[in-house]
């Protein structure tokens, strides 16, 4: 459902078509390998094929002699042993000396470590080549569990929480905890990564082509590891083929392949194909939680304790351990918990090192907390929803601070009404008829269960975003944004926002997205951010050349500027629609040695705002949802599936809907499928996609939405809350708590739900249940 | 995932195929539907120095009835069999076209081969459990004529036949046309290869079940016919007590071992659930009978 707003009409709100579809639908799409240059070469990577091991030898003389290679690369090539920085930094943290090599010299840690590089005229002979590279390597003791992790393993060891846990666990009538774990997994955009470098000798510019996420911030790194000016690198954010966290980091091929291009003075293309992806692409997910929770005989939440075992993989990469501070500082979620100590141990094991993948740490800690509050409900013989309504937030108790921090900033939850979107997502799915469903099934003897999971989730992280806008020859506007494109379609959000500065339709507005020469200041598209901090920057940007447009228009028409508008992509004086100036006739007015431009104006109608921003805003939601567990196979087929979000104000409700979506589909892959397996030498077991199971469109359910704006953030001008995340949030959890409900149980201890671990808790119950009793946290 | 280096031959008729098989040596490998192949190319675990594309022979795409037998040319592709309604295929080998929806997902089995499938051998793929379901022969061409060898004896282990070298495939000999078969098999997603399947053939003769065949994929390194479990449903009321029975004996006689998608004991538990569920489903159409007795 689409509507194309008259001329005129308000955009921001509206069901508004994506501007980016035309091109990708038409196939006129630029991805990373569709860029090419005349003379470019094709680099391969060499991956370490041995989980861990001290490199005795890489030899690469007979892939040099090979014809069609242009040059072989090891460690001992590379200026000054680079390793990769982190992005984002915790407080407290020192994670220097884990930080993942671009090529490995001594010791390689995780199979799919690059231990070189091959350069050919062909991306053929270059895999050719790469398998002639000679290894040798003398094989270590391998770790694989997080939980045997010690001394140096353990990269960090941190807790956060606020109030008296001890007392509140005392005083308890109840204690009640579990294990849960969540398995790894991670973002398998269909497009792997991709970069493509020109290099002009002549100037010393490099041209960046592929990394769409946050290409200021990868320039800068990359400027630092080259030691040359930043304005020597031009970063292109191209289309990309979906993000979702993993794509667009800076990775050791992040500098591995400018920086060939230049040794080489060749254009250098390097596309990840899919078998490298699944070993080289950050990971995520992988934790163990031992929660317990204290509450009363009716239910009330006293205190809350987790104890989190974090697997990162082989090295820290640019996440740093953000993700397992995202855990512990959103734990707590939507509930009243007056009491909260959580503690992680984030161990390095030989795996593939992790990062971010869309609703890092809260997926893990949804799923873990909402399992536990499932197992107070079982256990104290109260409904599921009545426990959570009881502990939620009342709408009268924000904005509440939590005393913890994350990402840098304070937690304040701002605002909302936790409660009526629970009560409104539970009215709707009766108004679809689920509970009909269910009682029909199970008549049939089915075996069929309704999953429920509320979540808090964060978005709009600041600290700032800065955005262009101009009008142009032709009386068009352009945006220069920070934000990029990943496929969310930003491109049109942020047309809709500035369009409705001038009282035009979208399609006047051309978007361009991280392009670091048109915007330097720009903080790329990550944690539900775009809309919210990018947005509020064109919304400033794009106000200011609204200003700038009636001041001159003003002078145009010989009227003082208050009695001048500007509508329908024209200034005009105020009630007299004929006498106007169009938007490239005040252009013209502002161009050099025009008559209206005065000595010390700059020429031109253009603007650059910053919006900067302290709290992120929390949005929240519900997940519910209905499934079916063949008894047979074990394999569960979810019928239904249903989310609530709060998202403050939609700036184009079908985006939204396509992001909780576009999450839910994750999310079933999540809790069902997806999974990196390793045998007990370290090998990856989930190489190809027979192995690695994404769901496909038969096992998506259909998805209802129902979309609050109910509670406008405070903190940004636009009223927004992201949207990004919350379609995966609550997925695990709630796909969990509707299996349990199937087949008896009171909580799930972990993901994926597979047909093994079905079929075997449902032969024996009793004794599962029996491992869901732990004795408490130490 | 780039194919090393090889070289491409067309041949036009069989006996191009033998000769050029004969000329090229060991390290030719026949080109058909590519859709094994291929993949195993690009992951390097396969590298043929010559590959001989057999797609332009003609005469080898047919699926035609003779008397009891439904004979099926090597490069008849999966789907003309999944939509072939002709009484030569309804009449007693109706299970094929059910079955062949199994396979993959639908540019898959456009291209995929029956031939193909058979000489590849996968202990789960849908043509050699139904090639051991229907008794069928298989057909190849060699530098001194064709043979024809019993499926029994074609599937010698995983992706291993008893073709010699030089031989090409050049058709499937189905045998022992019934009226009541099915094949079922369960995968985690939609047109996976499966974790296990089970197969049943057999006719219902005064209320006896006759003629029975059991074939199981996933648990073994070949299609597994079970024995005793057909002992057992022969001569047999056909009635779910004796599917029951029938599925645990079959789940019993098996060590389908620990893979990456099941451990032992889950893998027999399968085994009997798609036992069971293939003879219900198999007698409920291949029957005017409706549902068998002793299920709601
Ligand atoms: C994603 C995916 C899912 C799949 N799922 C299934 C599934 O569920 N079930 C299933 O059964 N299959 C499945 N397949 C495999 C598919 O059915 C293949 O088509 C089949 O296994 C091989 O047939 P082909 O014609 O493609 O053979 P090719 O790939 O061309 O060849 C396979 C092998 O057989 C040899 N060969 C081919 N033809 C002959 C011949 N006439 N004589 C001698 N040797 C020959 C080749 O040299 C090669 O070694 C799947 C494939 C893919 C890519």
């Amino acid at each position: 459902m689409t509507d194309t707003p008259g001329p005129g009409a308000a955009q921001v709100g509206r069901r508004v078509p994506r501007k980016e579809d035309h091109r990708l639908l038409a196939g006129d799409a630029r991805f990373g390998a569709d860029v090419q240059f005349p003379r470019i070469v094709h680099a391969r990577m060499v991956r370490s094929p041995i989980a861990h091991g001290t490199v005795l030898r890489v030899d690469a003389a007979a892939a040099r002699e090979l014809p069609g290679v242009v040059d072989v690369v090891t460690a001992e090539d590379l200026p000054g042993d680079p390793h990769i920085p982190v992005r984002l930094e915790v407080a407290g943290t020192d994670l220097g000396e884990r930080l993942q090599p671009v090529l490995a010299a001594r010791t390689v840690r995780y199979v799919g470590e690059p231990l070189a590089v091959v350069v050919a005229e062909d991306p053929y002979v270059a895999e050719d080549a790469a398998e002639l590279v000679e290894i040798e390597i003398d094989e270590l003791e391998v770790l694989l569990d997080a939980g045997r992790a010690q001394g140096d393993d353990i990269v960090a060891d941190f807790g956060l929480g606020y109030g008296d846990v001890d007392s509140a666990f005392e005083g308890a009538a109840h204690v009640i905890g579990m294990d849960v774990a969540v398995q790894r997994h991670s973002a398998v955009p269909m497009e792997p990564r991709a970069l493509t470098v020109g290099y002009t000798h002549a100037t010393g510019c490099l041209e960046i082509f592929g990394s769409t996420k946050v290409p200021a911030f990868n320039r800068q790194v990359l400027a630092g590891l080259l030691g040359v000016d930043e304005a020597t690198i031009r970063m292109h954010a191209v289309d990309a083929g979906g993000g979702f966290g993993v794509r667009g980091e800076f990775y050791p091929e992040d500098f591995l392949i400018p920086w060939l291009a230049r040794r080489l003075r060749r254009p250098v293309s390097w596309v990840e194909d899919r078998a490298e992806h699944l070993v080289a692409v950050n990971h995520s997910r992988e934790q163990r939680h031992r929660i317990e929770v204290a509450v009363d005989d009716e239910g009330t939440i006293l205190g809350l304790r987790d104890d989190v075992r974090h697997d990162n993989g082989a090295y820290v990469r640019t996440h740093g351990v953000i993700v397992p501070e995202l855990t512990l500082a959103m734990l707590p979620g939507p509930y009243r918990v007056p009491a909260y100590a959580g503690r992680v141990r984030v161990a390095l094991t030989n795996k593939t090192p992790c990062g971010t993948y869309r609703a890092p740490g809260r997926f893990e800690g949804t799923m873990a907390r909402e399992q536990l509050l499932d197992l107070v409900a079982a256990e104290l013989g109260m409904d599921r929803v009545e426990l959570r309504r009881r502990n939620l937030l009342a709408r009268e108790e924000l904005p509440l601070t939590r005393a913890m921090h994350t990402l840098g900033t304070d937690v304040v939850l701002d605002s909302g009404d936790y409660v009526g979107l629970l009560d409104r997502a539970l009215s709707r799915v009766d108004e679809l008829g689920w509970r009909d469903l269910l009682a029909r099934g199970r008549a049939e003897g089915r075996v069929l269960g309704q999953g429920v999971s509320m979540f808090l989730e964060k978005s709009g992280l600041g600290p700032h975003d800065t955005a262009d806008v101009e009008i142009t020859s032709t009386g068009r506007i352009r945006v220069h944004s920070g934000g990029t494109s990943l496929g969310q379609g930003i491109e049109t959000v942020l047309a809709q926002v500035v369009a409705d500065q001038f009282t035009v339709s979208v399609d006047l507005v051309d978007v361009v997205n991280g392009d670091t020469m048109l915007q330097p200041y720009g903080t790329g598209s990550w944690a539900s951010r775009s809309t919210v901090v990018a947005g509020s920057a064109v919304l400033g940007a794009g106000r200011a050349v609204a200003e700038r447009v009636r001041e001159l228009g003003a002078q145009l028409l010989e009227a003082p500027p208050e009695d001048v508008e500007i509508a329908d992509g024209e200034v005009r004086i105020r009630g007299a629609a004929t006498n106007s100036r169009s938007l490239a006739e005040v252009w013209r007015a502002a161009q050099p040695g025009s008559p209206w431009l005065g000595a010390g104006e700059p020429a031109g109608l253009s603007a650059r705002h910053r919006f900067s921003v302290d709290h992120m805003t929390y949005p929240y939601g519900a997940h519910v949802c209905l499934v079916e567990v063949d008894p047979g196979s074990g394999g569960v087929t979810v019928l239904r599936y249903l989310v609530a979000y709060e998202v403050g104000r939609a700036v184009n409700p079908a985006l939204v809907e396509g992001q909780l979506r576009g999450g839910v589909a994750q999310g079933v892959g999540g809790a069902l499928f997806e999974e990196f397996r390793y045998d007990e030498s370290g090998q990856p077991q989930s190489t190809t996609f027979m192995d690695y199971l994404m769901p496909t469109a038969s096992e998506i359910p259909p998805v209802d939405v129902v979309l609050c704006e109910d509670a406008p953030a405070a903190t940004n001008p636009l009223g927004a809350r992201g949207a990004g995340e919350g379609g995966l949030t609550g997925a695990g959890a709630a796909l969990a708590s509707a299996v349990s409900d199937a087949i008896g149980l009171p909580a799930m201890t972990g993901l994926p739900l597979d047909p093994e671990t079905l079929v075997a808790a449902m032969a024996r119950p009793a004794t599962v249940r029996d491992r869901l009793r732990t004795d408490g946290i130490s | 995932m780039k194919p090393a280096p090889f070289e491409y031959h067309r041949a036009y008729t069989p006996q191009e195929v033998v000769e050029l098989l004969r000329e090229l040596g060991e390290d030719a490998k026949i080109l058909a539907g590519g859709q094994s192949l291929v993949p195993m190319m690009n992951f390097r675990l396969a590298h043929p120095a010559a590959l001989i594309d057999i797609n332009p022979v003609s005469g080898l795409d047919y699926i035609r009835r003779e008397g009891d037998e439904l004979r099926v040319g090597a490069l008849t592709r999966h789907r003309s069999v999944e939509i072939s309604r002709g009484a030569e295929v309804r009449d007693g080998f109706a299970v094929l076209p059910r079955a062949a929806r199994w396979i993959g997902h639908y540019p898959i089995r456009s291209r995929g081969t029956v031939g193909g499938s058979i000489a590849h051998s996968d202990p789960t793929a849908e043509w050699c459990l139904l090639a051991r379901l229907h008794d069928a022969e298989i057909v190849v061409l060699g530098e001194h004529g064709t043979r024809t060898v019993p499926s029994e004896e074609w599937f010698t282990g995983f992706l291993t036949t008893a073709a010699l070298p030089g031989e090409m495939v050049i058709e499937t000999r189905f045998r022992r046309p019934r009226r009541c078969a099915a094949l079922l098999e369960y995968a985690r997603r939609r047109g996976d290869f499966a974790i296990a399947a089970a197969g049943v053939a057999f006719d219902v003769v005064d209320d006896r079940c006759q003629d029975v065949t059991i074939v199981l994929g996933g648990v073994a390194g070949r299609p597994l016919r079970v024995p005793e479990a057909e002992a057992h449903v022969q001569g047999a009321e056909p009635a779910e007590s004796t599917w029951a029975e029938a599925a645990r004996i079959a789940a019993a006689s098996v060590e389908p071992g620990a893979e990456a998608d099941g451990d032992h004991d889950y893998r027999r538990h399968l085994v009997g659930t798609l036992t069971r569920r293939a003879f219900r489903e198999a007698y409920e159409t291949g029957t005017d009978a409706g549902p068998v007795r002793g299920v709601a």
